[in-house]
């Protein structure tokens, strides 16, 4: 029997869902995976403002402005984008938002599929005294968000609603009222709804002037903050008590003894294979409903968390005086699956171990690479060729550092391989100029044109402030690449669509106060080189921006380079460039020509002339 | 309403999150609970990715189980043989007769597996493997983007599945996913694939 009023959705499209019938106004995000298409889709829905922000902290900033006038406003992002946006969080959560509704939308990535930690955004919650709802399914995540709203307007104070990979990237039904705002494959029908009214009923105008009249709330000097602190902190122990009878924490009786507290989609591996055990299922998972726990522990025999990542809960429930057990039996680091959680379950004695098939030994790996003609190569292979240690940073790019061109020797977090660029540069100052010969040895660092305007507009300042005597390249593809090709404030573009100021890198390191700045086509493999190598030498600061545009999105294509076996030798030079196209085959290289761009980036590199580019193939 | 949970497999670049939206929505249409889940990011680079489909009465974790999986949907030949260990026995695997040697293999650094490895590996687990000539009759048909539906065609018709699910079913689905110009050809391709199989 067919549903059809059900429609699949992923995690991230049902929180567009929810936000868009929760009547959000203003929704500000900076992509990271898994949380990047939460605003996609929610750009699609009608009366939604929704900007790709420069970096986090911003996004969050704006977010909360929006609230402090009066509106329902949501802030979007990864694990990581909460460290640099926790500034703004823990303000938001001494000021609260008036009348506004705000809640943040984290995505966790456990298992980092795509992220550099694995860092649990529950801790957050504790850390700056805000609540945090996590739901376990599509269907939830789209109706977590309007509760999520509710909450935060009720106790005044900002909302974080944790995803985590396999929520955020997980289709499952979730029921759409007739007429549904949504199109075909989940996504909104752009025309057919309307915006959904405003649940407040204050004007901007109103609010903004009740906010001006209120700067003990505000203003968080000193003197105000104290008085905020108190609130705060009372603030979270009415939520608990409202925790206590909310409908998103659920006990589930089963018929045994054992009783599994547990959230989101460790509460859906721990259902499956425990499946007559009690559960408390807690959609509320910051503050702690701490009398419903207590009753729930006294009703089993034994008591049993299953989370990913912290022992969070875990913690809360053993410094309640509970017995209770979990990290002995489920991993600390990586994601939960189905598997791990019956290993567990097993080592506890709760079932009997089957034994696990054996994963197939001996098959080739399948790392990710950069694509062929991708305009990041070139640079990867110049600077291995100068000898530099690169500093680097997230994207696309980091594929750098995988092997043959293993030339990318830090990735941190954004914006990191700037600042670690001058320490080093510092470092080395101390030491004998003659121990260094010409560029072999010497740091530079790299940065994607979208980190460089997230996180390297500081760090730039800084080198050319402090006169650090480095070189910076500057990846700019025209896009975020890494995350599905966002725009940013180079490209031009808005979320939206529309044409705004694309502002230039080159411009802006020189009006930062860098003097060296040069902007070339890395296809140029021996113009980059003489440039860089000029560059790395000069002792004062340097910028060049590598610019090409991203090939998956510009879809350029030339003639495929043409393979001349009889004049290759076999030298493998061309294959340290890591381009898929360039096959070994025997004792030559072999051109696969429908993968080849034809950048000519290897013919290039090719010794021997055995690689010619743009169909220039001798009569 | 049908209980199954798939796995297709392959790399990043070949369809497998369209094929797996039309396998899921079939599940829903057919009267099942559905999940579905993949990662996405890096995996679209060049790398592997797998997408886990599940069909059930109430269907909890959006992650299937290694040993527990009834179909293996392979893209390409080595991605069949290293997801082979989600097979059950009594499962089955279709798998495209084709493949995409990864950069180890091109730089001379390590060996394809050969077929019979990748067979090898399918039938240990105690499942059934079905080669099919996806990417080939995609080509004839002019597009090699169709390899994947041509897949599901075939899988459609396979065993259990061939009685539980109507065609029109699979068809239905299958036009409200893919794009509007593209719709004759995934038809077509559908098609032919599931009358080759069912022959
Ligand atoms: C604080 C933070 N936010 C977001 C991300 C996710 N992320 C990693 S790199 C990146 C941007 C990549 O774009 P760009 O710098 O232009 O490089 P490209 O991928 O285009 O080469 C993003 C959004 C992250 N790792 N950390």
């Amino acid at each position: 029997m067919s549903d059809a009023s059900k429609v699949l959705l992923s995690g991230n499209e049902a929180v567009a869902l929810g936000a868009f019938e929760a009547g959000v106004r203003v929704a500000a995000a900076y992509p990271g995976t898994p949380s990047t298409e939460i605003l996609e889709n929610l750009a699609a829905y009608p009366g939604v403002d929704c900007e790709w922000s420069s970096n986090e902290k911003v996004a969050l900033d704006v977010a909360i402005g929006a609230a402090y006038a009066g509106r329902r406003a949501l802030a979007v992002m990864k694990h990581v984008g909460l460290n640099v946006a926790a500034d703004s969080l823990f303000y938001a959560a001494y000021t609260g938002l008036g009348g506004g509704g705000l809640v943040v939308a984290v995505a966790d990535d456990p298992g980092m599929h795509s992220s550099q930690n694995e860092q649990d955004t529950r801790q957050y919650a504790r850390f700056a005294r805000v609540p945090l709802l996590e739901p376990a399914d599509s269907a939830e995540a789209r109706g977590y968000v309007e509760e999520a709203f509710r909450l935060g307007e009720r106790f005044d104070t900002p909302v974080l609603l944790r995803l985590t990979t396999r929520i955020a990237h997980s289709r499952g039904p979730v029921r759409v009222e007739d007429p549904s705002p949504l199109g075909g494959r989940g996504r909104p029908a752009v025309r057919d709804p309307r915006p959904v009214p405003d649940p407040h009923h204050r004007s901007a105008r109103e609010a903004l002037a009740a906010l001006a009249n209120d700067p003990g709330k505000y203003v968080m000097i000193p003197g105000n903050a104290r008085g905020r602190h108190p609130v705060v902190e009372n603030r979270l122990a009415r939520i608990a008590e409202w925790a206590e009878t909310c409908s998103l924490n659920r006990v589930e009786s089963g018929g045994g003894s054992l009783g599994v507290v547990s959230a989101g989609v460790a509460y859906q591996y721990a259902r499956e294979v425990l499946d007559d055990a009690s559960f408390l299922k807690l959609g509320v998972v910051w503050p702690l409903a701490t009398g419903l726990l207590r009753a729930f522990a006294a009703g089993v025999d034994r008591l049993l968390v299953v989370e990913e990542l912290d022992p969070f809960l875990e913690e809360a429930l053993s410094l309640m005086g509970l017995k209770v057990e979990g990290k002995r039996y489920f991993p600390l680091a990586g994601e939960l699956d189905p598997a791990t959680v019956r290993r567990g379950a097993a080592q506890a004695g709760l079932l009997t171990s089957e034994g696990e098939p054996e994963a197939v030994p001996g098959l080739p790996p399948r790392p990710p690479v950069l694509c062929p003609g991708c305009g990041h190569r070139p640079v990867f292979y110049a600077l291995r060729r100068l000898g530099a240690v690169v500093f680097g940073d997230i994207g696309c790019y980091t594929l750098g550092a995988l092997p043959p061109l293993s030339a990318l020797h830090t990735c941190g977090c954004m914006g990191a391989g700037l600042g670690n660029l001058q320490g080093a540069l510092k470092a080395l100052a101390g030491e004998e100029e003659g121990e260094m010969e010409g560029t072999r040895g010497r740091p530079v660092a790299v940065i994607g044109d979208s980190t460089f305007f997230h996180a390297g507009l500081p760090a730039l300042a800084n080198l050319a402030y402090n006169q650090g005597g480095g070189l910076v390249v500057i990846l700019d593809n025209r896009t975020t690449a890494m995350t599905g090709h966002q725009d940013h404030p180079g490209t031009g573009r808005t979320l939206a669509g529309e044409p705004g100021p694309a502002l230039d890198a080159a411009s802006v390191a020189r009006s930062l106060g860098v003097e060296q700045v040069t902007t070339l086509d890395p296809y140029d493999l021996e113009g980059f080189v003489a440039v860089a190598r000029g560059y790395m030498t000069s002792g004062r600061p340097a910028v060049i921006v590598a610019r090409h545009r991203c090939v998956l999105q510009a879809r350029e294509r030339r003639p495929a380079v043409t393979a001349v076996a009889e004049a290759c030798n076999g030298c493998g030079v061309c294959l340290r460039l890591g381009c898929p196209p360039l096959v070994r085959e025997g004792s030559v290289v072999r051109v696969e020509a429908a993968l080849c761009t034809g950048c000519g980036v290897c013919a290039a590199v090719c010794p021997r002339s055995a690689l010619l580019a743009e169909g220039a193939i001798p009569s | 309403m049908m209980e199954a949970d798939f796995i297709l497999a392959g790399v990043g670049g070949q369809g497998i999150i369209l094929a797996g939206d039309i396998l899921a929505g079939v599940g829903l249409q057919a009267g099942s609970d559905v999940k579905k889940s993949e990662v996405h990011g890096m995996a679209q680079r060049g790398g592997v990715v797998t997408s886990h489909v599940r069909w059930g009465r109430r269907v909890r974790s959006p992650l299937a189980e290694p040993g527990r999986v009834g179909f293996l949907v392979g893209f390409e030949a080595l991605e069949a043989a290293r997801a082979a260990s989600y097979l059950r026995p009594g499962g089955l695997a279709v798998v495209n007769r084709y493949r995409l040697p990864p950069p180890a293999v091109t730089a001379g650094e390590a060996v394809y597996p050969a077929d019979d490895q990748v067979a090898a590996a399918i039938q240990s687990r105690g499942a059934a493997l079905e080669w099919v000539p996806a990417q080939e009759e995609a080509l004839r048909l002019g597009n090699p983007a169709v390899a994947g539906v041509y897949l599901l065609g075939w899988l459609s018709g396979a065993g259990v599945l061939g009685q539980a699910v109507a065609e029109e079913t699979w068809v239905d689905v299958l036009e409200g996913l893919v794009p509007p110009a593209h719709r004759d050809l995934n038809r077509l391709a559908f098609r032919q694939a599931r009358a080759a199989r069912t022959a």
